[in-house]
């Protein structure tokens, strides 16, 4: 479904260039669910923009489907962004966000349709002429998350669903994912620096680390604890909690 | 709280319209509690309804000259008094109102959606649009706008018609400025990013997503600019190059009344104090929006 192949992404030019991304490569399957992990400034969510068609200036190859992620596929592939505060327009009414790409792509029977996407987020009727600030922060995720879904695209990214929400929210909102996923045979790439989460949504992972993959591995391998690689192994240890000792003894990889 | 109350500020609005109604009426709530504001659009409302009804308000017709009752003082048939044709000055005032609205609407008619179109698309796209408009931009805000109005009318002549378009293409740049601002803020925000991968169009971007938000600030801006733009038009008007004798202007009227202002004060004055009414009463609105609509000075 998704072929990543020495994917590189530069910001800027010249002395001051950010190699963001140093050549990644990755397969997802069909119906697969796979995670991107690392610490902040990894590289992940930039991939994942790379993929949604956000930023074209890459190199290397990736597609989607049968075609490239320049060209953008809205009906193929949809994006859940990190911050819901920041991801549903202030001006728009839940009910307009959701008519809004069905209007784009002339769908027909908008009315039933946001009535069923709302109900699917779990979210009732009451809900569907509100404005944004009139939601938590749970309840604008799980809206921005039924926008992404209104042209039943067969693939989801999720830039961090969860990492702005309290803790409560967030187990919430990966069940609602899990359940999507499951009934719509959505293949996922989920970002995150949360081992746990990412334990729990997928079957494979690939950590990142400074722009390149340190090691692609299975889920059950990441609940056994047997990472290959030492900055793995780090990472486990580190998303445990805070421990002065493990915070003495990190190093840097490169 | 009376019922139609309740249904206004619900949390569960039931259709788009009744949403849209209830965040006007929050707006409106902040907006009442702001008592100056309040007063500057009694004034304009004033301006309005003065201007729609003027033929049953005023009590003379605004030209009809009467050489036997020239430069009355007030009181008595003429309120205002009358001018050095013998003209009512309060009729003049009433109807001259209407050519002050019509001045001011067809500016803003043309200048804000101009300066909205220029800076979302400056804004937006970027990369040489953005230099090209921008520059052009530049260009206008470089000249004085009365200077520029007053070459405008001196080439296309003089009338209020070419007045209007003359103030109008002084007024848009700022207009311009502020929507690329507002813009940049915004263009990067995940909530564009989304609609992009909905596939929207840029048009469709440019129209639905980011001009509502632009329209807030530059609402504030139009109001706040009304002000300068009659006393643009009353500049024109008492240089002889805005509405041409007999229409009754109050520039037109300040000016040909300023021969007896130590004599008949009363000539000059009066449309004088209309001009600084209506200008005070859209600084003051423009103010009370800026309140209500503007978020970064929300308390």
């Amino acid at each position: 479904m998704i072929s990543v192949r020495d994917l590189a992404i530069t910001f800027g030019s010249g002395p001051g260039a950010v190699h963001a991304v140093r050549g990644v490569s990755f397969d997802v399957a069909d119906g697969e669910s796979f995670g991107l992990v690392g610490e902040s400034g990894s590289g992940k969510s930039t991939v994942l923009r790379a993929l949604a068609g956000l930023n074209r200036l890459w190199t290397g190859s990736a597609t989607l489907g049968e075609t490239s992620a320049r060209v953008q596929q809205p009906r193929l592939v949809q994006m859940v962004f990190q911050d819901p505060y920041a991801s549903l327009h202030p001006r728009h009414t839940v009910d307009r966000a959701l008519s809004e790409p069905l209007e784009i792509h002339r769908i027909g029977d908008a009315n039933e349709r946001v009535e069923r996407a709302l109900a699917d987020v779990g979210l009732g009727p009451a809900f569907r002429f509100r404005y944004p600030n009139q939601l938590s922060g749970g309840q604008r995720q799980r809206v921005a998350i039924a926008r992404a879904l209104m042209l039943e695209p067969r693939v989801l990214l999720l830039d961090e669903p969860t990492s702005a929400l309290d803790v409560s929210v967030q187990a919430e909102i990966l069940n609602l994912l899990r359940r999507l996923r499951v009934e719509r045979r959505l293949t996922m790439i989920l970002v995150s620096h949360n081992l746990a989460v990412v334990a729990h949504m997928c079957d494979r992972l690939a950590v990142m680390n400074r722009g390149l993959v340190v090691e692609e591995m299975d889920v059950a391998t990441l609940r056994r604890a047997e990472p290959r690689e030492a900055y793995t192994r780090q990472l486990l240890t580190a998303s445990k909690g805070y421990d002065r000792e493990v915070a003495s003894g990190i190093v840097t990889f490169d | 709280m009376s019922t139609w109350q309740d249904r206004l500020l619900t949390d569960t609005p039931r259709s788009r319209r009744e949403a849209r109604l209830g965040a006007l009426y929050r707006s409106w709530l902040q907006f009442r509690s702001n008592r100056l504001a309040l007063l500057g659009l009694a004034i304009v409302l004033l301006l309005i309804v003065v201007a729609a009804f003027a033929p049953w308000i005023a009590t003379h017709h605004p030209n009809e000259q009467n050489l036997a009752q020239r430069l009355l003082a007030p009181g008595g048939a003429h309120w205002l008094g009358t001018d050095e044709f013998g003209r009512d000055v309060f009729s003049r005032i009433v109807y001259g109102a209407r050519i002050t609205l019509y001045i001011v609407a067809l500016v803003a008619i043309i200048a804000a959606p101009i300066g909205l179109i220029v800076g979302t698309a400056a804004g937006y796209l970027g990369g040489w649009v953005d230099a090209v408009l921008m520059r052009i931009t530049d260009v206008f805000l470089a000249f004085p706008s009365l200077i520029l109005a007053l070459a405008f009318v001196a080439a296309l002549g003089p009338g209020i018609e070419n007045a209007v378009i003359a103030i109008a293409l002084t007024a848009w740049p700022p207009y311009a400025r502020i929507a690329r601002a507002e813009t940049l803020t915004i263009r990067n925000a995940d909530y564009i990013a989304a609609a992009r991968l909905q596939g929207a169009s840029t048009g469709r971007i440019l129209s639905r997503h980011i001009m509502p938000l632009c329209l807030s600030s530059l609402t504030v801006r139009v109001t706040l600019d009304m002000a300068g733009i009659i006393l643009t038009a009353a500049g024109l008007g008492f240089l002889g190059l805005g509405a041409q004798p007999p229409l009754a202007e109050w520039g037109a009227m300040v000016s040909s009344g300023r021969r007896y202002i130590l004599d008949q004060w009363w000539v000059a004055t009066i449309p004088g104090i209309a001009i600084f009414a209506v200008s005070l009463a859209f600084n003051l609105l423009g103010d009370g929006l800026r309140d209500v609509l503007d978020p970064r000075q929300k308390k």
